[in-house]
């Protein structure tokens, strides 16, 4: 789950790390008035989840409260790689000696949390570690004992950082370690994190991400001190009306899962495949013998008839879907009768033949002689195993250019 | 041969009351695993297809009288992390953790526990693994009439980050008349207790293997460091390796996550071709079409023969 920057400000206050005083508003007169509240010259920013929002316009400076107001009047409507702003940030513009660098990743390989810091800020890390290797400390932090002050104070060392600025960083890493790991973080970046003139440090800008996975532990930060609804997602995209209609038909029903997604497909030869594994091979093999996949579905944990119906009648309706595909790596658990007559009954109740509809069924698996059988019934043609996963999908993609296979 | 499970293993099923773990349970004695015992809190005193169920892992060992060498986890993601710290603390050296959605910060503690006491994680949010003909741990392959059909012994170690990509794999090597020595759902996970790589030992040293056939998608680093293994190690083992989830390469399927959670990719190493093209400079052979893989192994016995 991503934050917004005014949430992730939020998050590294509470944890504790020092940043400007800044006002989130919804209102050109909001803007206004934290404008006069921080009495001097402020930078305007959006609020969206998107990057790239400074070249779309969507960060603008003020010198006085009316251009504040201004900005934030104009910066509200802009709509920024298809999103619409929150809100806006007014932050003060900050009086900045030098800019860093700290964050705390992932390494999946270590299988560890990973600091991350810099005295080169303000800029891409990526692109820091690749020009300049030696200005990035990196340091593990174990998942099982306390994270110590002194881990944090060796990773920004290593950037040869002393006197009291490595005093005053090693306070704001060290606890952005621990924010990461007690909010359960994918990513907790503070980019820039800046050295005042008077010496202090302060967060200016923070990016964070939670992993999916923890939300539901996570309420009470994201309930209680962020007042997010549980309704907000946070998916990168808008979901469609297909990927909104197939969520709601695997939740009526509690077995077996299904999923369905449109986002970036547009072809004629629908999907009702599976499982993950599978979904990706049979995704691929589709598109690698030209064939244009009208989406992306997955089919597992054994669903009912009415789940598999469900789905399949989905897809078939789909603008431009001509024909679908029914196709999923060797099933153990889900039922390939079941899933034989989900499909069946699918077609039948939109009033299309289902051996005309159905360009192939290659599911293998239990059940399989039983989903066979009904398959024959209705001239559907249909695999076992010793058709592969990359035969199947040409021979639906051939049906469906009306080439032989 | 075959690696970490053999037909004398004894292990356990820790939330073996649960609808899929009495499946998995039958499935396993079926197949001729020696499942002696089970644990779901509260429900000692049962029986799961003949299996004493227990309320902890310690009376579930103690009953048992000899050590119990593993345990398959199959409980709710919000328990997962204290069922595996259990088996761990009661001596249990091999733990397949079915359970998937479990966060990644309770997997990094699980693994790293099991690292400090000589434990070794299998999953989470996997199948298990099978030695053909002699045992298995976990769903992998289904019933075992299902399991008989796709995998018979033979010289090809599998490990995969898809569950049903495992069989369907072993199936075709089965049917081109090479067989598995072991099979291994790693699991689908950023985060997981046994990587292709950290596997690779055992296998290396495995008479039976002489091949290894990978399974893998986009998302993670741990192609990159398999590809590091066999070169630093100079393996004896020709690796053949498929790549799903292509399609995640293009432009408007940036930031989005399909079929695993861990194909979520997270910088420019992690997409599916950077991947290809690390793992052959390794010298493993990145095959196109899933149904390349039986010939391109048989290749590379050829040449080891």
């Amino acid at each position: 789950m991503r934050f917004y920057e005014f949430e992730a400000r939020k998050i590294v206050e509470l944890a504790g790390i020092p940043v400007t005083e800044y006002g989130f508003c919804t209102t050109a007169e909001q803007a206004r008035k934290a404008a006069e509240t921080i009495g001097g010259p402020v930078v305007v920013k959006s609020q969206v989840l998107s990057g790239g929002r400074m070249k779309a316009g969507g960060v603008k400076f003020a010198e006085t409260p009316d251009e504040a107001a201004e900005h934030a009047e104009a910066i509200l409507k802009l709509e920024i790689n298809g999103q619409m702003p929150r809100g806006v940030l007014v932050d003060p513009k900050a009086e900045v000696k030098q800019e860093y660098y700290a964050g705390v990743v992932w390494d999946g390989t270590a299988k560890r949390p990973l600091m991350l810091f810099s005295d080169i800020g303000g800029i891409d890390i990526e692109e820091v570690a690749e020009k300049h290797p030696d200005h990035v400390g990196r340091g593990h932090l174990s998942n099982l004992l306390p994270i110590s002050d002194f881990e944090a104070k060796q990773t920004i060392a290593a950037t040869g950082v002393t006197g009291s600025q490595l005093n005053r960083a090693t306070q704001v890493l060290a606890r952005l370690a621990r924010l990461f790991r007690d909010n359960d973080m994918i990513l907790a970046e503070i980019n820039p994190l800046a050295e005042l003139t008077d010496g202090s440090f302060v967060a200016l800008d923070a990016h964070m991400e939670m992993e999916n996975e923890a939300v539901g532990r996570q309420k009470a930060l994201l309930r209680r001190q962020l007042e997010i609804a549980a309704d907000d997602t946070r998916e990168p995209y808008e979901p469609s009306a297909f990927e909104r209609n197939v969520a709601a038909i695997d939740a009526a029903d509690h077995r077996g899962v299904i999923q369905g997604r449109d986002h970036g497909f547009q072809g004629n030869l629908g999907l009702v495949i599976g499982a993950g594994g599978g979904s990706l091979t049979l995704t691929d093999a589709v598109r690698s013998q030209g064939g244009k996949p009208a989406n992306y579905s997955e089919i597992g944990g054994n669903p009912s008839v009415a789940k598999a119906c469900g789905l399949a009648k989905q897809v078939l309706e789909k603008d431009g879907v001509e024909k679908i595909a029914v196709m999923m790596s060797i099933v153990s658990n889900t039922r390939v009768d079941i899933v034989a007559r989900g499909v069946i009954k699918a077609c039948l109740e939109l009033g299309r033949d289902p051996g005309e509809a159905i360009a192939i069924f290659r599911i293998p698996g239990a059940w399989e002689e039983e989903g066979f059988k009904i398959l024959e019934r209705y001239g559907v043609e249909y695999c076992d195993r010793s058709v592969s996963i990359w035969e199947a999908a040409g021979r639906a993609v051939a049906k469906i250019q009306g080439t032989p296979a | 041969m075959s690696i970490l499970l053999g037909k004398e293993t004894a292990f356990i099923v820790q939330g073996i009351t649960g609808r899929e773990a009495v499946n998995l349970t039958r499935e396993c004695l079926d197949y001729g695993s020696r499942v002696v015992g089970g644990v779901t809190p509260g429900r000692k005193g049962r029986e799961v297809h003949g299996v004493p169920v227990f309320d902890t892992v310690a009376q579930a060992v103690e009953n048992h009288g000899a050590p119990v060498d593993g345990s398959v986890v199959t409980v709710p993601p919000a328990f997962t992390k204290d069922a595996v710290l259990e088996a761990i603390e009661n001596g249990i050296k091999l733990i397949v953790v079915v359970t998937e959605r479990i966060p990644r910060r309770d997997v990094a503690q699980m693994v790293e526990l099991a690292e400090l006491r000589g434990a070794r994680i299998i999953g989470p949010n996997c199948l298990g693994l099978i030695v053909p003909a002699v045992c298995k741990m976990g769903g992998i392959g289904g019933p075992a009439k299902d399991a008989a059909k796709a995998y018979a012994p033979g010289p090809v170690g599998v490990m995969s980050r898809s569950g049903g990509m495992t069989t369907e794999i072993s199936s075709a090597l089965t049917r081109a008349g090479l067989g598995v020595s072991t099979a291994v759902s790693i699991g689908g996970d950023a985060i997981i207790g046994s990587t292709y790589a950290e596997l690779m030992p055992y296998f290396e040293a495995d008479e039976q293997t002489r091949a290894i056939v990978i399974y893998t998608e986009p998302g993670g680093r741990m192609e990159a460091q398999l590809s590091a293994w066999v070169k630093e190690n100079d393996s004896r083992l020709p690796v053949v390796a498929f790549m799903a989830g292509k399609f995640m390469d293009d432009e408007e399927m940036k930031g989005m996550s399909f079929g695993h959670a861990g194909t979520i990719v997270e910088g420019k190493e992690d997409t599916a071709t950077e991947k290809i093209v690390r793992l052959e400079a390794a010298g493993i052979r990145v095959v196109e079409r899933i149904d390349e893989i039986p010939d391109a192994v048989k290749e590379k016995l050829g040449a080891t023969v």
